[in-house]
C-alpha cells in the first residue's frame, strides 16, 4: 500500500495507521475518513503527495 | 550592539535585540524582542542560528568581539524562519560557502526554498550526535514545534539545550537571564505560548514525555527569543506542561464589538451574569484589545462569550479577524455562547455558533439576539446567558 507525505514532512504509512487518531494499522490511504488531517500540522489530505 | 555574554566556558550569546518591533506578523509586542544566536568556541567554532536579516552586521560585530567570524567552522540551523535564518546567506558568505550547515531534513528543504540555493547541508535527526573538535552536539527533531524544520541542539557535556523557538518570549529588556528578571518574564512566556505554540499542544505533551524518557540533565535552556533560563529551567518546562494540557480555570472572557453600543450593553449584561456566579471575567472589546492579548487570555479561560452585531448579513470584520486567529490556534476545552444586536436579518449569532462548532467548543446556549436596542427584558436574557455559561463552567470544573 502506498505511503503519502504531507508538506510538513509527516508520512502516512498504512502499515502503521495513526492510532492516536483512531486509524487502525492496515488502513489504506484511500480508506481514510475524509475528516482525517495530518496529525502533525493539521493539513487536509489534498495537500499530501504519494511517496515514490 | 551589546557585549556578547559568556553563558558557559567558551559559549556566548551573540544575538541582537530588536527594540523597535511592535508588530511581529500580527502578534503585538510592547517591549521589542531579541533574535538570539549562540557561538560555541573551542577546537572548532560553531554558530547556532542567526538573526533577522537587517541585524546581520550587528551579529557579525558581536562575533568579532570574540573572534574573527571567518574562524567559524560550521553553522547549526535549529529553525529556518526568517528571524533566525535571515542572516545565514550573509554568514555563509563571510565564513565560506562550503562550510557545513547542520539542520534537519526539513530544514535543508526549507533553507533551499528560502534562499533558492544549495549549501553543504549536513542533515541530522533525533538521536544523532556529532563531535566537532572538543565539543559534542546532539540533536532532537521537534517537527511542528513550531515549523516542519524545528529542532533542538543539546550539548551533553555542558548540559545546555538550544531550543529554537520553544521556551522563548518576545521580550527585549535590560536583563538576559531568568534570575535577573524573575517572575516578570512569565506573562511574556505565556503570551508567546498562546500565540505561537498553542495549536501544537499535543506535540508539546509528546515532546515533554520524550525529553523525560531521555533523562536529559538540562542546566540551561537557550531559546531563540528573550531571556535564557539558567537558574531554574524546570520552571518553563513545568509551565509548558501546564499550558499544553489546556486545562480550563474558573475564568471567562466576553469578547465583543459593537456598532451603536447595543452589543456593548449586551456584553456588559453577560459579564454581570457571569460575575453573579462568582466566575472571574474579562470584558474584551476587540477594538481596544489586540488579538494576541485576547489569545493570551483564552489560553486558560474555561468559558468564552462572543458578541457581534450583524453587518451586511455577516459578523463584524474585527470579530471575524479575532475568530479566525483564535480558530487557527485551536484552543480546546471551552464552553461558549454567542450574542449580538441586529437590525433586520441577524445572522451574527448563527455564524458565531458555527465557528464554535468548528472549534469543537461546547455551546452553553443557542445564544441571544436582540433587535436594535436591548430593553430591560433583553438585558435580563443576556444576564441569564452569562449566568448559564458560568454555571456550566463550574459544573465542568467540579466534575
Amino acid at each position: 500500500m502506498d505511503k503519502y507525505e504531507c508538506p510538513c514532512g509527516y508520512v502516512y504509512d498504512p502499515a502503521e495507521g495513526d492510532m492516536d487518531n483512531g486509524i487502525e494499522p492496515g488502513t489504506a490511504w484511500e480508506d481514510l475518513p475524509a475528516s482525517w488531517v495530518c496529525p502533525l500540522c493539521g493539513a487536509e489530505q489534498e495537500y499530501f503527495e504519494k511517496v515514490d | 550592539m551589546f557585549t556578547p555574554i559568556e553563558l558557559a566556558n567558551g559559549i556566548y550569546s551573540v544575538g541582537c535585540r530588536d527594540w523597535d518591533i511592535r508588530d511581529f506578523h500580527g502578534y503585538e509586542i510592547r517591549e521589542g524582542t531579541s533574535y538570539n544566536a549562540f557561538l560555541v568556541t573551542g577546537e572548532q567554532n560553531i554558530l547556532i542560528d542567526t538573526v533577522k536579516f537587517p541585524f546581520k552586521d550587528e551579529l557579525l560585530a558581536n562575533i568579532n568581539r570574540i573572534m574573527d567570524p571567518k574562524k567559524i567552522d560550521a553553522v547549526i540551523s535549529n529553525h529556518t524562519e526568517m528571524d533566525h535564518s535571515g542572516s545565514i546567506p550573509g554568514i555563509m558568505h563571510k565564513i565560506g560557502e562550503d562550510k557545513p550547515l547542520y539542520c534537519s531534513k526539513m530544514g535543508a528543504q526549507n533553507l533551499k526554498n528560502h534562499f533558492n540555493r544549495d549549501y553543504n547541508f549536513k542533515v541530522v535527526g533525533s538521536g544523532d550526535t556529532v563531535t566537532l573538535g572538543n565539543r559534542t552536539f546532539s540533536f532532537l527533531e521537534t517537527r511542528m514545534l513550531h515549523w516542519p524544520d524545528s529542532m533542538f541542539t543539546y550539548l551533553p557535556d555542558e548540559k545546555i539545550l538550544f531550543s529554537s523557538d520553544a521556551f522563548g518570549q518576545h521580550y527585549a529588556g535590560d536583563q538576559f537571564f531568568d534570575d535577573d528578571i524573575g517572575d516578570e518574564i512569565m506573562p511574556h512566556a505565556r503570551k508567546y505560548y498562546a500565540n505561537i505554540l498553542l495549536h501544537f499542544s499535543p506535540r508539546v505533551q509528546t515532546l515533554l514525555a520524550d525529553v523525560a524518557k531521555l533523562n536529559l540533565d538540562i542546566r540551561m535552556i537557550c531559546p531563540d527569543h528573550g531571556i535564557i533560563w539558567r537558574k531554574d529551567p524546570s520552571r518553563i518546562i513545568t509551565a509548558y506542561d501546564r499550558w499544553s494540557r489546556q486545562e480550563p480555570v474558573n475564568k471567562a472572557l466576553v469578547i465583543f464589538d459593537s456598532m451603536w453600543e447595543s452589543t456593548t450593553k449586551m456584553a456588559r449584561a453577560v459579564t454581570s451574569g457571569i460575575e453573579s456566579e462568582h466566575v472571574g471575567v474579562r470584558l474584551m472589546n476587540t477594538r481596544r484589545c489586540h488579538r494576541s492579548d485576547i489569545m493570551t487570555e483564552i489560553l486558560d479561560a474555561g468559558a468564552v462569550a462572543v458578541g457581534s452585531p450583524t453587518l451586511n448579513n455577516g459578523i463584524f470584520p474585527v470579530i471575524a479577524d479575532v475568530l479566525t486567529y483564535i480558530k487557527g490556534l485551536r484552543p480546546q476545552n471551552k464552553i461558549a455562547a454567542a450574542f449580538g444586536s441586529y437590525g433586520w436579518s441577524g445572522e451574527a449569532v448563527k455564524i458565531i455558533n458555527k465557528e464554535f462548532e468548528e472549534m469543537k467548543w461546547d455551546m452553553a446556549d443557542p445564544g441571544v439576539k436582540v433587535l436594535y436596542v436591548p430593553d430591560e427584558n433583553d438585558l435580563k436574557r443576556c444576564f441569564d446567558l452569562g449566568a448559564t455559561l458560568a454555571k456550566k463552567l463550574k459544573e465542568k470544573l467540579t466534575r
